[in-house]
């Protein structure tokens, strides 16, 4: 891929990724924040948090699938830290409106209602993964290491989407769709390891 | 409560919210507002031309009279609000699905049936029903259980008026409301997994009371079908799944009636679930709640035990532990 396509693309996933904030920043000033806008706020940031989560996750598998797609990798750190980005803009409509920075409610909240402690886990398992992001983090750890923590994702994801389910009223199936493409996400990498297995043997 | 003489304003009187925004912008309102007026005259016409049967009686404007039942000192949500956020699962599960949706409920003719323990069973047109009794100018606080409220100006009469003329036996001691069920019309019932058609129920003091509504109206008009057209309950003192939509029966029955969503989730929604801030949902405090329409630093407020009605309704919770019967 050219450098000038790169610069491009990686502009345009700027914009892509910044988008739900700018929506959110301009209803603010404009008040078009919908009907209830604390609701809207909490939905937009949770729903950019798993979006951007699953498309972090997708990066590896869709770029096995051919060579050709190698540079798809050099997207995966700014979807990453956007998604991180997301998840604590959501925590913190948490913290300043839903708990209004009540600390001993927050507590009592998290130590009872398990849809906050799962979405409080997601938000803490992603924490090591932005403080790594950095290539100085990569070598400083090792790419073993780092590779190795970098799995949290896995829980992180599977947390959020948890966190979805159990946020919903019973019998409500709207995070079904989203769960469908992180099933077959985390599942795409036992399926991978095991191609590439068999085409090692098919070499030797 | 109010105290001294309250406002003899109809609902249908006071300035909308909306509207009221667009004050500022005089000219322009009023050249909307005429150029509405006219369309929505020449619309009807046309449709009762061309189905007169059938005119949808949404935004009909309804004659009502003064209630002192009606709560004051409270800012209405807008007209807009109250039909484009609802709860209305039979049309989608997002807030704003019914408003899209719910155009396909056939309001006309409409019957609600009276059924089970009464002395002989009943059926009521929707203009039997909106003929019965004067109707009623009616503001309610609307507490939503997921934490959000609205102020919603209703137009009906109390229940009791409508249970009078039905003659229960002494052995009904609840009434089940049964919500119209179509699963051609309502297509979007399958979106999730409850078991139609929806079910209401209160005990029968709870339905006697005179702030529990017959609805049929919102903002001095019929009411639009994405809040319940034609005809629902409004229990205001309860969490807003209380009061069921469209209702095409009235059942007495002898002991408490499943409920829709206390039959999905019993640990999350109780049978009575009377607006209480001491009792959490299981997911969510209850001690607060959004009002809906303002900007989101301005939305939280405290929620009122009974949502503020505690003085015509605690009366018959006396004695009862309220953290066991949520």
């Amino acid at each position: 891929m050219k450098h000038s396509h790169l610069i491009a693309l990686k502009t345009a996933a700027w914009i892509a990724c910044l988008y739900p904030f700018a929506y959110l920043v301009w209803g603010a000033f404009t008040n078009h924040l919908g009907i209830d806008q604390t609701a809207t706020i909490a939905f937009t940031t949770g729903l950019a948090t798993l979006r951007l989560l699953l498309i972090t996750l997708a990066i590896s598998p869709l770029r096995r699938l051919s060579p050709r797609l190698a540079w798809l990798i050099q997207f995966r750190r700014l979807f990453g830290l956007f998604a991180f980005f997301y998840g604590t803009l959501h925590l913190l409509t948490y913290v300043g409106l839903y708990a209004n920075f009540d600390v001993h409610g927050m507590i009592v909240d998290i130590e009872k209602r398990r849809f906050i402690t799962m979405g409080m886990a997601a938000w803490l398992l992603m924490v090591p993964l932005a403080a790594t992001s950095t290539s100085w983090s990569i070598r400083k750890l090792g790419g073993r290491n780092w590779n190795r923590l970098h799995m949290l994702i896995y829980a992180a994801a599977v947390c959020g989407m948890i966190h979805y389910w159990w946020q919903v009223k019973t019998g409500v199936l709207t995070p079904l769709h989203m769960t469908i493409v992180l099933a077959a996400l985390l599942l795409a990498r036992p399926v991978m390891a095991w191609l590439k297995r068999r085409k090692e043997r098919t070499v030797a | 409560m109010h105290i001294g003489k309250p406002p003899d304003i109809p609902s249908s009187e006071i300035t909308p919210q909306s509207a009221y925004r667009q004050f500022m912008n005089r000219r322009r309102f009023l050249r909307n507002a005429l150029a509405t007026g006219a369309v929505a005259l020449a619309a009807d016409r046309v449709a009762q031309v061309i189905e007169p049967g059938r005119v949808a009686l949404a935004g009909t404007k309804l004659q009502t009279v003064y209630s002192p039942l009606t709560t004051t000192g409270e800012q209405l949500t807008s007209y807009e609000d109250i039909t484009h956020y609802n709860n209305f699962y039979e049309f989608g599960v997002e807030k704003d699905d019914p408003a899209k949706n719910a155009g396909a409920l056939p309001t006309r003719p409409w019957t609600v049936k009276v059924e089970g323990k009464v002395a002989k069973p009943l059926a009521f047109s929707i203009d039997d029903l909106l003929k019965l009794r004067p109707l009623e100018d009616r503001v309610y606080r609307m507490r939503c259980v997921e934490a959000w409220s609205m102020v919603i100006p209703w137009v009906g009469y109390s229940f009791s008026e409508l249970v009078k003329q039905c003659n229960p036996l002494p052995s009904a001691k609840y009434v089940q409301f049964l919500s119209y069920y179509d699963r051609h019309v309502e297509k979007w019932s399958d979106e999730s997994t409850i078991y139609w058609p929806y079910s209401e129920g209160l005990r029968m003091d709870e339905a006697m009371n005179p702030l529990t509504l017959l609805t049929f109206g919102l903002y001095g008009e019929t009411l639009p079908n994405q809040d319940g057209a034609p005809v629902r309950i409004v229990v205001p003192w309860k969490y807003g799944f209380k009061s069921a939509k469209s209702i095409v029966t009235i059942r007495f029955v002898e002991k408490q009636p499943p409920t829709t969503w206390n039959d999905m989730a019993p640990n999350e929604y109780g049978f009575y679930s009377n607006v209480n801030p001491n009792v959490d949902h299981p997911r969510w405090s209850q001690k607060r709640e959004r009002r809906v329409g303002l900007p989101f630093y301005e939305q939280w407020r405290a929620t009122l035990m009974f949502n503020g009605y505690g003085d015509q309704v605690a009366s018959m919770y006396q004695g009862m532990n309220l953290h066991r019967y949520y």
